[in-house]
């Protein structure tokens, strides 16, 4: 919520600039108003589990996750400008390594969530430096064949992936004697993850990472000349984008507790391009509201017809091409600048 | 030798299809500069109604010829109404609108059809042709020689009509085109016709082998990138050549390399992808599009 994308807060940058007086103070309410929404969500998400239980609170489990993954992909769709139609694949890896690991190799869970991670970063650097010659469309072909490709992968390595069959785990208690149960365990483990993970990549974009990003997004040849190296920070870009979605995947092995290849092919990859469509590109904010409107609006369409979530699906991503460009996050934003103004302007005239 | 003449004949005919497939993703990009990702689903969906046509009782050619029809006004419609609306917007936008576009056909099809796997009949006959000790598919004789009347009725259109050059002057200059007259917006409508109308071709040819069903054309429409990318994304008779290299490829490395056999061909075509796009991404026959910054 506190970083946006760089017309947003260019915008708001060239709306400071002319209000002399009344300016810092407008920005230090609005920084406190910030401040207390995230408190307010903080404190609603930690005391969720005693107001819902059993299958609604994995289903809020499974949002954290998506928000993971989403904000993985908004860093490289997003802020960084390079398209990816295949990030099902990331997801996929990391929740195969998790549950590899645990399975065959009897690893505790825990250390399987960075384990998956750094797997997946070094998977996405070594697939983002040949993508790094690939712009735009072809990027999008090479990613969107990858997804198309990797439940076949899958199931090829059989003795260690499971075949078709995939694998089954069990669903980890909660350690230290605390009384949870375990989705309520798991639903925490989540919400710690994925805070530490957001607080981090609002850090990085936040600053001189986050500049250079939306820089080369914007105009890589001007971001050259000002000294940002592209071919390290795309790359590098890659490399963690994939390895958030790699943690989502992982997490989502341990709270479904089974893995099979066919969860993992293309579809994946356009949910979630959905969720970063519809939640907003560039935004830190716009993975929360794309993963409720993914794990959710399927679940109400499911009602009318087991086709129905996908025709719904193909609906919002070509109605918020044309209507809400900016997704939810985006649209809030203008919502809040119409909503902040007047007050501004009118003190200004006094 | 014989399985080898036999594997590279039904190569050849995998390769028609995908060349048919892939001439279409390369008249969609020749004309705006955007990969149609539903062009495969789109065909999927012509195949259905098809389908629908030979139910209610109509003899195979006239079905095809009216899907051949529906489809091209189909493709029309989709990129006057559907398109047209983010044409000239960031290239993300108009491939988020045709993924869109991916998800409502395969749902729209499941909705309609249900998702088992439905046979479709074949125009040509059983029995096996022999030449020689060779044993040659009837069908795939028959998709090869379809694929190609298809590709000499497009070569003549665009060569010898005025609508033909009015269309490859549009997708070359749309500025000068425009001001000779030429309607350069309807030119692309047109060209996505067109391109709908080969998909249904390419969807009616690979559905006696691979069966109807709403997911049919996803591993297909990778074949048909890999062809497209192969042979140059800017050139239509790269497309076909990329097409037929695909075909054969696939089922010479499907029936010699023992390691792969079928469970990797999807990987098989993401490798060839990946490899052409980075020792040449114009592909075999493509063209350096030199832009100026």
């Amino acid at each position: 919520m506190a970083a946006d994308s760089g017309t947003g807060a260019a915008a708001r940058a060239a709306e400071g600039r002319p209000q002399s007086a009344a300016a810092p103070r407008s920005r230090v309410t609005s920084r406190a108003m910030q401040v207390t929404v995230l408190l307010v969500v903080l404190a609603l998400a930690a005391a969720l589990p005693l107001f819902v239980s059993g299958f609604r609170l994995f289903q809020f489990t499974q949002v954290l996750i998506y928000a993971i993954a989403l904000l993985g992909l908004n860093l490289l769709t997003g802020y960084n400008g390079q398209f990816s139609l295949g990030h099902g694949a990331f997801y996929g890896i990391g929740a195969y390594t998790s549950a590899i690991m645990i399975d065959r190799w009897g690893i505790g869970y825990g250390w399987t969530i960075p384990a998956a991670g750094i797997v997946c970063l070094i998977v996405g650097f070594l697939f983002g430096r040949p993508a790094l010659r690939l712009e735009g469309l072809y990027l999008a072909l090479a990613t969107f064949s990858l997804a198309l490709a990797v439940p076949q992968i899958l199931k090829y390595f059989e003795e260690w992936t499971g075949g078709s069959q995939g694998i089954v785990l069990s669903k980890p208690k909660a350690p230290f004697h605390l009384r949870l149960t375990e989705d309520q365990w798991l639903y925490f483990l989540t919400l710690a993850v994925t805070i530490v993970l957001f607080v981090l990549a609002a850090n990085l974009l936040g600053g001189r990472t986050g500049r250079a990003l939306v820089a080369i997004r914007d105009n890589h040849i001007a971001a050259e000349a000002m000294g940002v190296n592209n071919a390290l920070y795309k790359s590098v870009t890659f490399g963690v984008s994939a390895a958030y979605t790699g943690v989502a995947g992982a997490l989502s092995a341990i709270v479904i507790a089974f893995v099979a290849p066919d969860s993992f092919d293309v579809f994946l990859s356009i949910t979630l391009l959905t969720g970063i469509v519809i939640g907003g590109f560039g935004t830190i904010s716009g993975p929360i509201y794309g993963a409720l409107f993914i794990q959710f609006v399927p679940n109400w369409a499911q009602d009318i017809s087991k086709a129905a979530p996908w025709a719904i699906f193909g609906a919002f991503l070509i109605g918020f091409m044309y209507v809400m460009p900016r997704g939810i996050a985006g649209f809030l934003q203008i919502l809040w600048i119409r909503l902040t103004r007047p007050a501004v302007s009118k003190g200004e005239g006094r | 030798m014989d399985i080898l003449i036999q594997q590279i004949v039904s190569g050849l005919a995998t390769g028609g299809i995908y060349a048919s497939l892939a001439l279409a993703l390369v008249m969609i990009y020749q004309a705006t500069d955007v990969v149609n990702f539903a062009q495969g689903n789109m065909a999927m969906f012509s195949t259905y109604l098809a389908w629908s046509l030979l139910q209610a009782g109509l003899p195979y050619w006239v079905t095809f010829a009216i899907t051949v029809v529906v489809a091209f006004v189909g493709g029309l419609l989709i990129e006057r109404i559907i398109i047209r609306p983010v044409e000239g917007a960031p290239i993300l936008t108009i491939v988020i609108v045709t993924l869109g576009l991916l998800v409502i056909f395969t749902s729209v099809a499941g909705w309609i059809y249900s998702y088992i796997q439905k046979p479709f009949p074949s125009p040509f006959p059983d029995k096996p042709i022999r030449i020689g000790q060779i044993v040659f598919g009837a069908h795939d004789l028959g998709a090869i020689g379809v694929t190609l009347v298809m590709l000499v009725l497009l070569f003549l259109f665009f060569r010898f009509t005025t609508l033909g050059l009015a269309m490859r002057a549009a997708a070359q200059n749309p500025v000068s085109s425009r001001l000779c007259g030429i309607r350069v917006s309807w030119m692309l409508g047109l060209g996505w016709g067109l391109a709908a109308a080969f998909g249904a071709v390419a969807g009616m040819m690979v559905a006696p082998v691979v069966f109807l069903d709403p997911n049919m054309m996803g591993g297909i429409q990778l074949y048909a990138f890999a062809a497209a990318t192969v042979g140059g994304f800017t050139s239509p008779f790269g497309a076909v050549v990329g097409g037929l290299l695909v075909g054969v490829t696939e089922n010479l490395v499907g029936t010699y390399v023992s390691f792969i056999g079928t469970e990797l061909k999807l990987t098989v075509a993401l490798a060839m992808i990946i490899i052409v796009l980075l020792v040449r991404p114009t592909g075999l026959f493509g063209r350096t599009i030199v832009r100026r910054v």
